[in-house]
């Protein structure tokens, strides 16, 4: 039911539209804010380095020469590469979940995999420079590098610290996985038994069903939470930045330590020499927006689009 | 669809059926297993450095042994206090707002809006609170800090009320009209109490989700290794302390980092379950 | 012209129609017009409701009934696009007139709905008093606002059913009780008019028979308007009955003499089930 117009509105009514009001228009407010915020104090870099500043390496504060591709770099393949690794595990899950799973079994592991999206980034970060990355270094990066002999493929060449992309990528794996692996629960749920039973009845197996019925049925949604999880993993600060090495390269080995733009801002913000420098981070920031914007719209036109689709 | 009986005999077809059955269970265990492992080794890594005085006392200088996290705890609790003054007011009205203007073009704008913001790094929002509320001040503070988090908070209480209110039947809304009660206070007292426990419900999920951010903190509490309960000086937080000794090189740090970290989560999974369960209506059961 | 005595379906007698000159209709409805954004669903209604009486709207789905009974409180407007124009008069006074406040006006006439709708977040108590809440400061102490609630609930015979459970939650109660709530509830600040919208058209039988009672009881200290899609609920409980048809009021009479002889061939085609 709507409200009508104000006509014989008492005081109180008033102060209450009035209130709620200018507490919705709050929050487009703090967004113009927030961009002007950001654009103002990252324009001085902006200015001073032109569109260089996305494809420039050269990242030098006493010279004040800033340049954020690798933080681009590595923003993006730590990200792709999370969603490469999570995004199999996270159907997998989800697949088990609503099509395999006894009853008893649901509840628990929904429960669990769920649990793992309440767990702080920082802790993830803590678990990751005392676990994840030791292990790295001491186990997994020898056996790709040696024993799979993957150490000749520019992927997993150079020296393993430890500190890597690969370990970036993982760890932002692990923390994604949930939300994509609950979107797609929901999604498969909503399939129609009558899809599924179409499938079987012209004998069509367990997986074949699946596989032909349920999951084209269920395919934009799944592509709507991928894309949630990579807007997660764009913007994720803590965990990476402790994992990563912080190192302003461009490397196409993934035992390598880089930046993303995140923990780039995070890494030297408090140590910024200068307003120059300060500026160059807000620039990154300012990138960082801008990006996630762009990610959010795509998520929400392919979305849109294949609904569309899927609907003639 | 495609065709799904092709050509191949029933048994390759069952074997890979089966095949790929196994392979969803792997999946499923590789996605639980690093949750178990994670909680284990907190458990274990973060008990042992876990005691009365970690509750009670401040850090230390490193080489001294004891010393504990009582001003991150309370920071946290104070910016969580803060963030929640802001945003729970804020998202509360402007839910109500968007759910009593449904089909308007203001509302719908802003219901998109508010989830752009909701997608934003956190870092970003840390940024944006920086140069708003530090860099003209030239110092950090709680307040910035809890306005940072607050910023967070607003999407999330915003669409959670949103949702509650439009649960409320248009009935109760015309019953309490019938009565002659004028319209702020339908909203309020009859509407808005009803959703109550829903919102409730998210509001205590939006806390818990904020409790654990660090990202907004660090440029804006910044962290204090020492006492501070005022709102114009940076304020130290669980997140900022564990992240600050997690990459420190001293072993002690170290150690209380992973009680620290335990603390932590234990706050977001007590916040969580008190979500759940504290906020049955009086009568036991929700409504209709 | 002298009106003959007319009877209710159950024998007594009752007062005659305004139309000789006895006391004002406590409300009188004039000229209205009754629109949802450019679509007409009143039209040109006149009729007046005698005090202490129970008039009956009946007429098929679609026909306006509702939409009129909701200008009599000033209810119609609450829906986007909807207005009125006319009069209403209540006691007298145009109830559309500029500057009176629909609030006041809902608060001398009350309103019960076709379901039940007890707040949930309130005690059976609480219902029967949310009125006052509405009226805020002005409201009686509290003690007296026990006696209130239990005299209404008398008044409603429910006090028997929940009087041990004051405190409990009203959505714990059946249909036909809940019914019964939403009337004391309407009923606890005195208003002078009660108007129900198909009040038992939600309920069993054995609830429907103990809603029409309550009805005929109330007779004399309030006056009732009920819009009703059951004819025979008509004939049981009405002084007096209305037919609408397609937004305009057709005849308006006595109830028996409306159904055993109408005035308006299409209210015989209406009543004699021929359409509707």
């Amino acid at each position: 039911m709507s409200t009508t117009p104000l006509h014989g509105a008492s005081f109180g009514d008033r102060v209450y539209r009035g209130t709620t009001a200018a507490f919705v228009l709050s929050i487009p407010a703090l967004l113009v804010l927030l961009g002007i915020e950001v654009a103002v104090a990252a324009w001085p870099a902006l200015s001073a380095f032109g569109f260089g500043f996305l494809t420039s390496s050269e990242w030098n504060a006493v010279d004040g020469r800033f340049g954020a591709a690798p933080a681009i770099y590595g923003t993006v393949v730590s990200s792709l590469l999370a969603l490469v690794i999570a995004t199999p595990l996270a159907l997998g899950v989800a697949i088990f979940l609503s099509e395999f799973a006894p009853r008893w079994l649901r509840q628990p592991v929904a429960f669990l995999v769920d649990l793992l999206a309440a767990i702080p980034s920082v802790v993830y970060g803590l678990w990751g420079i005392f676990v994840l990355v030791p292990l790295l270094r001491e186990r997994v990066m020898p056996f790709l590098a040696d024993r799979l002999r993957l150490g000749g493929t520019p992927f997993f060449s150079g020296p393993a610290y430890g500190p890597s992309m690969l370990a970036a990528g993982l760890i932002l794996a692990i923390m994604v996985l949930p939300y994509i692996s609950s979107v797609t629960r929901e999604v498969l749920l909503a399939v129609p038994r009558s899809q599924r039973e179409a499938a079987l009845a012209l004998g069509a197996t367990r997986w074949e069903m699946i596989r032909g019925a349920v999951l084209p049925y269920a395919r934009s949604g799944i592509m709507g939470g991928i894309i949630l999880g990579l807007g997660r993993a764009l913007g994720e600060t803590m965990a990476v930045t402790m994992v990563i090495g912080n190192r302003h390269d461009i490397s196409a080995s993934l035992f390598a330590p880089g930046y993303t733009m995140a923990s780039l801002i995070a890494n030297e913000f408090s140590e910024a020499t200068n307003d120059l420098h300060l500026s160059a981070l807000m620039a990154v920031g300012a990138v960082l927006l801008a990006l996630t914007l762009v990610v959010n719209m795509l998520a929400r036109w392919l979305v849109w689009r294949v609904e569309r689709r899927g609907r003639s | 669809m495609r065709d799904p009986a092709p050509r191949r005999s029933l048994r390759a077809r069952r074997v890979t059926s089966g095949a790929m059955i196994g392979l969803t269970v792997v999946a499923a265990v590789f996605a639980t297993l690093p949750l178990l492992f994670i909680l284990g080794l907190l458990l274990e890594r973060g008990a042992t450095s876990l005691n009365w005085a970690f509750f009670t006392a401040m850090p230390r200088p490193v080489g001294e042994s004891g010393g504990g996290m009582a001003n991150a705890m309370v920071g946290t609790l104070m910016l969580l206090g803060i963030a929640s003054a802001i945003g729970l007011p804020v998202g509360i009205g402007a839910g109500l707002y968007l759910a009593e203007h449904r089909g308007q073009r203001l509302a719908s704008v802003v219901r998109f809006l508010s989830d752009v913001l909701n997608g934003l790094p956190s870092i970003v929002i840390g940024i944006f609170a920086w140069q708003f509320l530090v860099r003209p001040v030239r110092h950090f503070s709680a307040l910035a800090g809890g306005i940072a988090l607050a910023v967070m908070m607003v999407p999330l209480v915003t669409r959670a009320t949103e949702e509650m209110i439009r649960t409320v039947p248009d009935a109760l809304r015309e019953a309490a009209l019938a009565l002659g009660y004028p319209r702020w206070r339908t909203s309020l007292t009859i509407v808005l109490r009803t959703a109550l426990p829903g919102i409730v419900t998210a509001a205590l999920v939006a806390v818990a989700r904020i409790a654990g951010e660090t990202a907004p903190l660090l440029f804006t509490a910044f962290g204090n290794q020492f006492w501070s309960a005022s709102l114009a000086q940076p304020i130290s937080a669980l997140p900022l302390q564990i992240f600050s000794y997690a990459i420190s090189p001293y072993d002690d740090w170290h150690a209380q980092a992973w009680a620290g970290a335990l603390v932590l989560l234990a706050l977001v999974f007590l916040i969580s379950l008190v979500a759940k369960f504290a906020t049955r209506s009086r009568f036991g059961g929700g409504h209709d | 012209m002298i009106e003959a005595l007319t009877t209710t379906a159950d024998g007594a007698a009752t007062g005659v129609a305004a139309a000789d000159g006895a006391a004002p209709p406590i409300i009188a409805v004039r000229a209205l017009d009754a629109y949802f954004g450019s679509l007409r669903a009143v039209r040109d209604v006149n009729l007046d409701f005698p005090e202490g009486q129970v008039t009956a709207i009946i007429g098929p789905s679609g026909c306006g009934k509702s939409t009129l009974l909701r200008t009599l409180n000033r209810m119609h407007e609450t829906v986007t696009g909807a207005r009125v124009e006319g009069e209403v008069l209540l006691d007298g006074k145009d109830i559309y007139a500029r500057g009176v406040d629909p609030i006041a006006v809902r608060r001398r006439v009350g309103m019960v709905f076709q379901r039940p709708t007890p707040f949930p977040t309130m005690s059976i108590r609480d219902n029967v008093l949310a009125g006052f809440r509405a009226i805020g400061r002005d409201a009686p102490p509290r003690r007296a606002q026990d006696e209130i609630a239990e005299a209404t609930l008398r008044r409603v015979a429910l006090w028997d059913e929940v009087k041990d459970r004051l405190h409990a939650s009203a959505t714990a109660l059946s249909g036909g009780q809940q019914q019964r709530l939403s009337i004391a509830r309407a009923l606890a600040t005195r208003p002078r008019v009660l108007l129900l919208d198909e009040p038992t058209a939600s309920l069993d039988p054995m609830s429907t028979l103990k809603i029409e009672e309550l009805v005929h009881e109330l007779r004399g200290d309030v006056t009732l308007v009920i819009v009703t899609h059951n004819m025979q609920q008509a004939a049981r409980v009405s002084d007096r009955t209305a037919f609408m048809l397609l937004g305009d009021l057709v005849e308006v009479a006595p109830t028996s003499r409306l159904f055993t002889s109408p005035a308006d061939e299409r209210t015989e085609a209406y009543i004699t089930g021929r359409f509707g």
